[in-house]
């Protein structure tokens, strides 16, 4: 069946996935500076790595070259390991403090 | 046909980025996350990546989204309570915000050069062949020194979160 | 030669005395403080007669160079040693008369604490006034000169748990740096002028320069030498310092107020005779300066009781005998008064402190009488000392002072005449003193007991100087290739006449005012009660000095350079530094919240100003 006349071109341009990812970044830095639990913030700081991730292949597209896949990989794994030692800094700030509000781990204050 | 798939895998990556900031209970923001990675992983697959698309599924949606949904789990501390806070920023922000977006979009319509489109399947050196032939022979230092990296962080992550010996 | 050796004995006994002699005995510390300046003394014989300073010979100097001190530029400064003629008399006086006061030290400090202390800064001086009298350059007199002054403020200031005495010796020093200021621009003239310091190129080049009529560069130099000497030889008007320094112990007094230190000026004088001898005003001022101080000091030595301080206001006024001597152009005229003051004038200081020993420390005058049958020795040596002093012919005094009164004759009259007048009121004084204090019924509650040998010993030779010391050494024919010996002019003889006619008219006033009738005296006293207070008073110098230099000087420094230049501005800006990194640093702290949202949010402004930054100058 033809499809109706669809307002959108039938191949998407690059730059729409360029948008996305600033969207997505835009979103991840909204969560990192306004949620207060850590491990939401945290989770804020993943999206912002995955939008520099579809950041980085779009631009492999465009370059006919995938060193931006291999970027993108290594990305991953430092976040892996980033993550992993997160959430265990996370475990140990919850067992002193019994929170996980961000205002209140600061102790450093002044 | 792409450009539909990509409207359809966008709109749900923004709806569940959206959510992922909005929900008050982390558990829910951990399920938002693992939808935006499905996603994307659709989306580098229509860029031709399919070997970053796996690795996508298999480690971060598979290993470190459960990590954090088992970290959620131990925690059990709950949603954040609600802060008493004016209303009228909340209305007068979410209008702004389109405003800024659709703004920027301008500008960047105008500012970017012509590009090409994405067309599925143009791209082909995204296969595993074609990544592990870089990576095992240009960018050998750094995947040997990455597995440090994750030798480093297991270490790290053992030692900060064991008990103590009593 | 080893001309070294002549300072550097003294030198050696300091260090020892000053190391070790808190542990030493007091006859180790005498072996060594004595022994020091004999060896120097006999090193001193033993080199000049090698010279043939007794024998005719030495007319040129005899230098000896050690080592390069300065050299900066064109100027060059070295250690040099020289022996001429002048200096030679010098080193004789200095380590001969100084030998006998250490001798008389010995016995006079006996009892004293800081025994060791003592005769290290007495060994310590030694080594300066040598330095002083050896140096050939004028930076080498300088450094002796700077060097007696420290010892000098050192001994006077030797009793130092009482006030007046460390007053004393800081008004020593002090004014002395005001005398060294002038003296310090004098080097600086001679070395922007003459390209050295060196005596013997100094004085080649001025040499060949003509007689300077005004105030030029010569006159300015010489000018500036004179404000050094007034201050080291106290004269006007800077004596002030000598009086007050009789708080030292009395062989202090003998040693450098009367024999040596305060001859360093005329010394010095002496030396730049050339310097001075081109410049048509300056040997007028010295002159004039010397008359002046003579008169002046005699007169204030009328009303003293102290007797030490009779003495020093002697010593200041036959100071200004030996300048007027410089003065008229008869530079060995006063190069002799030198050498037999110090022999009559040590004679008189140590001979007081015979009394003062005797009396068990009492100086005033009032309260000594009849001492002559007690105490006989120190009696019949201090009257050699008087009739020396008082120009009595045939002894010391007379040929040394008659040369110099002949010679302020041939300058100008009036010289002579004020310093007739003068001599006889030093006849006057020195003969009150001494009647006072022998003569008439004891009026004090003493037990007089005679002095040691160790102090009458010293006292018997010096008498015996003081008796022979003109008529053996006759200095201006010793100085004869140096300074042209002055002809007398024939019929002149009248002058001599006068001046013994003066000094006998004095003597037999005294025995009139206090043997014959003492109740004449106190009559004066009455009549003229006007000026005899400003003369008791020392015409109230002291006091006008106090208020007018000295009070402005101390307030000036504690009102604006402590409390505003000190306090306010210095330890304002330093502290204030301080406050201000505090004040800075408070701010900075308040960015560290402790709270993680705010770091957040400075690592997203501070990543968009980067970007923003980067995207606007087009690297992006």
């Amino acid at each position: 069946m033809p499809l109706p006349p669809l307002p959108f071109p039938p191949t998407p341009p690059l730059t729409w996935y360029l948008a996305l990812s600033a969207i997505l970044f835009a979103l991840g830095v909204a969560g990192f500076l306004f949620r207060r639990n850590i491990i939401t913030v945290f989770m804020s700081i993943e999206l912002m790595l995955n939008a520099v991730n579809l950041s980085f292949i779009t631009f492999s597209y465009k370059l006919k070259q995938n060193d931006g896949h291999i970027f993108s990989f290594f990305v991953m794994v430092v976040a892996a390991a980033e993550a992993a030692v997160g959430l265990a800094i996370i475990l140990t700030v919850f067992k002193n403090r019994q929170t996980l509000e961000i205002d209140e781990v600061s102790s450093l204050k002044n | 046909m792409d450009s539909l798939l990509f409207l359809i895998f966008a709109a749900i990556t923004v709806i569940c980025a959206i959510n992922l900031v909005v929900q008050t209970h982390p558990i829910s923001s951990a399920l938002s996350l693992i939808g935006v990675m499905g996603s994307l992983a659709v989306l580098y697959l229509l860029l031709g990546g399919e070997f970053i698309a796996a690795a996508q599924l298999v480690v971060y949606a598979g290993a470190i989204m459960v990590l954090f949904v088992f970290v959620i789990m131990l925690l059990n501390a709950g949603g954040e309570r609600k802060k008493p806070r004016r209303l009228w920023p909340r209305y007068a922000g979410i209008p702004l915000l389109f405003l800024f977006l659709a703004l920027m979009g301008y500008v960047g319509n105008r500012v970017l050069p012509p590009s090409g489109d994405v067309t599925f399947g143009s791209f082909v050196g995204g296969s595993a062949q074609e990544i592990g032939k870089r990576l095992f022979t240009v960018y050998l230092l750094p995947f040997e020194v990455t597995s440090v990296l994750i030798l480093i962080a297991i270490v790290g992550a053992i030692v900060l979160a064991r008990k103590e010996i009593d | 030669m080893q001309l070294w050796l002549i300072p550097i004995l003294p030198l050696a006994g300091f260090i020892l005395n000053g190391l070790f002699g808190r542990r030493l005995s007091k006859a180790a510390v005498n072996v060594i403080a004595v022994g020091s300046v004999l060896l120097s003394f006999l090193w001193v014989l033993k080199t000049l007669n090698s010279l043939g300073a007794f024998s005719g010979g030495l007319e040129k100097a005899y230098l000896e160079h050690y080592y390069t001190w300065i050299q900066s530029g064109s100027l060059n400064i070295s250690v040099d040693f020289a022996v001429d003629r002048l200096t030679a008399i010098w080193l004789m006086v200095v380590t001969g008369v100084g030998l006998l006061i250490h001798i008389y030290a010995t016995g006079y400090m006996a009892h004293e604490g800081g025994y060791y202390r003592f005769f290290a800064y007495l060994n310590l001086f030694m080594f300066f006034m040598l330095v002083l009298v050896l140096g050939a350059n004028y930076l080498l007199l300088f450094v002796g000169w700077e060097g007696v002054g420290l010892c000098s403020y050192l001994l006077v200031g030797f009793y130092f748990l009482e006030k007046f005495a460390t007053d004393a010796g800081n008004k020593a020093f002090i004014v002395n740096r005001v005398g060294d200021f002038g003296f310090s621009l004098a080097i600086f003239l001679i070395a922007a002028h003459f390209g050295s310091l060196d005596f013997a190129t100094v004085f080649a080049k001025v040499n060949d320069m003509p007689v300077e009529s005004h105030l030029g560069w010569i006159t300015a130099a010489s000018l500036l030498l004179l404000v050094g000497a007034t201050g080291k030889s106290a004269q006007l008007p800077l004596y002030v310092w000598l009086p007050d320094a009789m708080a030292g112990p009395t062989p202090v007094s003998a040693l450098i107020h009367a024999a040596t230190m305060v001859t360093a000026g005329v010394y010095m004088v002496t030396r730049s005779a050339p310097i001075y001898l081109h410049s048509a005003m300056a040997l007028d001022v010295v002159a004039v300066i010397g008359i002046a101080t003579a008169f002046f000091a005699a007169t204030i030595g009328l009303a003293q009781y102290d007797i030490k301080k009779v003495f020093a206001y002697s010593t200041v006024s036959q100071l200004g005998y030996m300048f007027v001597g410089l003065g008229t152009g008869a530079f060995s005229a006063g190069v002799w008064h030198v050498m037999t003051h110090a022999f009559f004038k040590a004679l008189l200081f140590l001979g007081a402190g015979s009394v003062i020993h005797a009396l068990s420390g009492e100086q005033d005058l009032r309260q000594m009488g009849g001492l002559r049958k007690s105490i006989p020795i120190t009696f019949w040596t201090l009257m050699c000392a008087g009739v020396a002093i008082a120009g009595v012919p045939p002894f010391a005094g007379f040929y040394s002072k008659d040369a110099i009164l002949a010679a302020a004759y041939e300058h100008s009259p009036w010289i002579y005449w004020v310093g007739v007048v003068t001599a006889g009121m030093t006849a006057f004084y020195v003969f009150r003193a001494l009647f006072l204090c022998f003569f008439g019924e004891p009026r004090g509650h003493h037990h007089p007991h005679e002095s040691p040998p160790s102090m009458w010993v010293p006292l018997a030779i010096l008498a015996v100087l003081s008796l022979g010391g003109g008529y053996f050494f006759n200095i201006p024919k010793y100085l004869d290739p140096m300074f042209k010996v002055q002809e007398e002019a024939p019929g002149s003889e009248w002058l001599m006449y006068v001046s013994i006619a003066f000094g006998l008219g004095g003597i037999a006033l005294a025995a009139l005012f206090y043997l014959v009738s003492p109740g004449i005296p106190d009559a004066i006293v009455r009549i003229f009660s006007g000026p005899y207070r400003w003369v008791y008073n020392k015409y109230f110098v002291d006091e006008f000095y106090d208020s007018a230099v000295v009070s402005p000087v101390v307030d000036g420094s504690r009102e604006l350079l402590w409390r505003v230049a000190d306090v306010e501005i210095v330890d304002g800006a330093v502290n204030g530094v301080g406050k201000t990194a505090r004040a800075i640093g408070s701010a900075l702290r308040l960015a560290q919240s402790g709270y993680i949202r705010s770091y957040a949010a400075w690592v997203v402004a501070g990543s968009i100003l980067v970007i923003a930054f980067m995207g606007l100058r087009g690297e992006l």
